[in-house]
């Protein structure tokens, strides 16, 4: 999703772009893929969430079958599908969460507690319950119950925005990026952080976190252009990558864990 | 960065400061570009790549500015001397940069060096002039009056000041090309306005009496304990983690073979050992993986015990199904899976069994998860074990697909970096041909961007 009001579905392998659509919004600022992957669904300033099915019929219009699954005050920072193409969670900048059935735009619940923009979210790789994860501008991580709509447990430990969340592939623990230049490890057991990844040398904020398939590796996305690698376990940096001629907006790994791809305002994406 | 900036500038720590000769001039406090990166790699341990980057990111955002003319990006290396912007010019200080302050600047520039504005400033200044036209003698007039002022400093401070401004207004009026620094992106806490208004009255206190309260009940783990349960994890999950231990025969971003994807497509006939392997560590995984939940429905069947991940599957189905469909779904369960004498009946005890009736009554989205927890845990630590200690499991990891590494090509810098196509999705563009090329290096992106 882009600055410009389009979302681009890529096929990353042969670079070309399978399917364009363009948003009546300027700011496009979430976007994700349904499970089945024959729907998109994005959302930005227009304070929507909408559905897009996919289609490689050429004479078919994307735009046509839309569908507005969410509505919020202000502007939508990021949404997920749940494990099915039938629900969506969204987060917003009106400083809540909400769960929405796609087909009939329903909203099923809504999730109130955080003090400010809401900017991020990520759903547990849990086996049995239904929980997320989200950060906002209060500098808060709270862990919902998507069921009760009850914030389970909240972290404040960042000193400022909290730009990313990612859960640990157990499901037991999540990181978080911030404006404050750190990414924090909070434990859920133990309910409280559990590492810091700093450095005094970097000074801007991580906007984007996500974990290598094993968990071991954390790759933060950064607003002076770089990319850092940290040892989860260590605490420690293991690399850093140069390349984006801007800040890195996101980031995130492969389902399948072979690479990751960084998106950054230098208007490309790396793998 | 200001505080970086200030370390920097500390007389007993900082970065090495001396008096420069530039022609005839003596500029003080000036440092050479690998003076500042040194300073850096030696106070934050951190290489000379990491350092120059660092450095040409305090200059992009005007900390930094080089005393020679025309002003090139990034931190040279050379001689080329730098000075410290003053703190009066600083971005922090978020004092908008007016029009006006920008109209007298450029026709400063214009007065002091007839035509040396550049292109787009010559733009800003005929904008503005248009503009701004009823005080344009105002605008004229300081800038001269500036000048003036500025004519009785020495040469070097002259020179200076100068320096100092063109910086500032490289930063916050950047040439066409160069984006902008100050950018921030959508804005964000403008609800905020709407939050402080938020009273702190006796129900929010309340609220907050009972998250204090429920956190206070919850049992806790000891730290030491959750680390260990990392260490575990990743090292159980480490071979497969193909950023860590590579994949066979070969990671496709890398040696453009897909093999890789082809072998472990979600539906593969013959699973690849490390695949069967992982169905081993949590009862999680086998059932995430098809054809793991397969093969594992096949072994219930055996024990004549499928209709309890059937009953699962349906539990799933409607937990993440679509409203409208719960009344039916519901309906078809209760049928197929609970009511007295269905035809696959799952065996819940029978205090759950009631409840789940009992809700059954008014069915909504999650009215069979109590249930369906229960059969979970009854497949998960019964059948699971078995399926693991079955010959059924232990044939399936003698007979997966072990793949043979694929050799490097033996040039790694030949392959060829793939760059973003136009592609027939978008709508038709002109005639002409367009080059392919439009990012720098590898391109493209996973679904999500």
């Amino acid at each position: 999703s882009l600055q410009d009001g389009k979302v681009i579905v890529w096929d990353s392998f042969t670079t070309n772009k399978e399917h364009a659509v363009t948003m009546p919004c300027t700011w496009v600022m979430a976007c994700a893929y349904a499970p089945s992957g024959c729907a998109i669904a994005c959302g930005g300033l227009d304070n929507k969430c909408s559905v897009y099915p996919l289609t490689f019929d050429k004479n078919e219009s994307m735009a046509a079958k839309k569908k507005s699954v969410a509505m919020h005050t202000n502007y939508l920072s990021a949404c997920s599908f749940t494990n099915s193409d039938m629900q969506i969670l969204t987060a917003s900048g009106d400083g809540t969460c909400a769960l929405w059935d796609v087909e009939s735009g329903q909203l099923l619940q809504s999730f109130h507690g955080h003090g400010a923009d809401v900017l991020c979210l990520d759903l547990a790789p849990s086996e049995t319950g239904n929980t997320f994860v989200s950060g906002g501008c209060d500098k808060k991580s709270m862990v919902w119950d998507m069921r009760s709509g009850q914030c389970v447990q909240a972290f404040e430990t960042h000193e400022s925005d909290v730009n990313s969340v990612r859960y640990y592939p157990s499901g037991d623990a999540f990181a978080s990026g911030s404006d404050d230049a750190t990414c924090r490890l909070y434990d859920l057991r133990a309910d409280r952080e559990v590492a810091i990844y700093s450095k005094e040398s970097i000074i801007f904020g991580a906007s984007s976190v996500d974990f290598s398939l094993s968990g071991r590796l954390l790759f933060a996305g950064y607003n002076d252009y770089t990319i850092n690698v940290w040892d989860v376990l260590k605490g420690a940096r293991v690399s850093i990558l140069f390349g984006h001629e801007n800040r890195v907006s996101t980031l995130r790994v492969s389902p399948d864990g072979t690479a990751f791809c960084s998106g950054s305002w230098d208007h490309t994406l790396r793998v | 960065m200001e505080r970086v900036v200030v370390s920097m500038q500390d007389p007993d720590q900082g970065v090495k400061m001396r008096s420069q000769r530039l022609l005839i001039t003596v500029i003080p406090h000036a440092v050479t570009g690998s003076d500042v990166v040194e300073w850096l790699i030696q106070k934050y341990c951190i290489s000379e790549e990491e350092a120059l980057h660092l450095g040409a990111l305090l200059v992009r955002h005007g900390y930094l500015y080089a005393l020679r003319e025309p002003h090139s990006p990034g931190l040279q290396l050379d001689e080329t001397l730098y000075r410290f912007q003053t703190p009066y010019f600083w971005t922090s200080t978020l004092w908008p940069a007016a029009e006006l302050d920008y109209a007298i600047y450029l026709a400063k520039k214009n007065i002091r060096k007839q035509g040396a504005l550049v292109d787009h400033e010559k733009e800003h200044y005929d904008q503005l002039h248009r503009k701004i036209n009823h005080t344009w003698d105002l605008v004229v007039m300081q800038a001269r009056e500036q000048l003036r002022a500025a004519k009785q400093r020495r040469k070097g401070d002259r020179l200076v000041i100068a320096c100092q401004e063109q910086t500032y207004w490289l930063v916050n009026r950047p040439p066409p090309g160069v984006p902008s620094v100050l950018e921030q992106g959508p804005e964000r806490g403008s609800c905020m306005a709407r939050r402080v208004q938020m009273t702190k009255n006796t129900d929010f206190y309340k609220q907050e009496i009972e998250c204090c309260t429920k956190a206070l009940g919850r049992i806790r783990v000891k730290s030491s304990v959750c680390l260990e349960a990392y260490l575990k994890f990743s090292s159980q999950h480490g071979p497969h983690d193909p950023i860590m231990s590579g994949c066979l025969p070969s990671n496709p971003w890398i040696t453009d073979d897909d093999t890789y994807w082809a072998m472990n497509a979600p539906n593969v006939a013959v699973p690849t050992k490390l695949r069967v392997e992982r169905w081993g560590f949590s009862f999680r995984e086998l059932l995430e993986d098809p054809v793991g939940r397969a093969h594992f429905m096949d072994f219930l069947r055996k024990e004549f015990s499928a209709e309890n991940l059937s009953f699962w599957e349906a539990c799933e189905e409607l937990r993440h199904g679509g409203q409208a469909q719960i009344p039916a779904l519901v309906d078809s369960v209760y049928q197929q899976f609970l009511a007295p004498g269905a035809v696959r009946w799952v065996n819940i005890d029978s205090q759950t069994m009631e409840q789940t009736l009992e809700g059954l009554r008014q069915p909504h989205r999650y009215v069979l998860d109590d249930a369906q927890l229960h059969i979970y845990m009854l497949m998960k630590k019964d059948s699971y074990p078995r399926f693991l200690k079955s010959d059924t499991y232990k044939g399936l990891l003698a007979e997966a697909m072990i793949l043979p590494e694929t050799k490097r090509r033996v040039f790694p810098f030949m392959w060829k970096p793939r760059h973003s196509s136009l592609s027939p999705a978008l709508p038709p563009a002109s005639a002409s041909v367009e080059p392919a090329a439009t990012a720098g290096g590898p391109g493209g992106a996973d679904g999500e961007a």
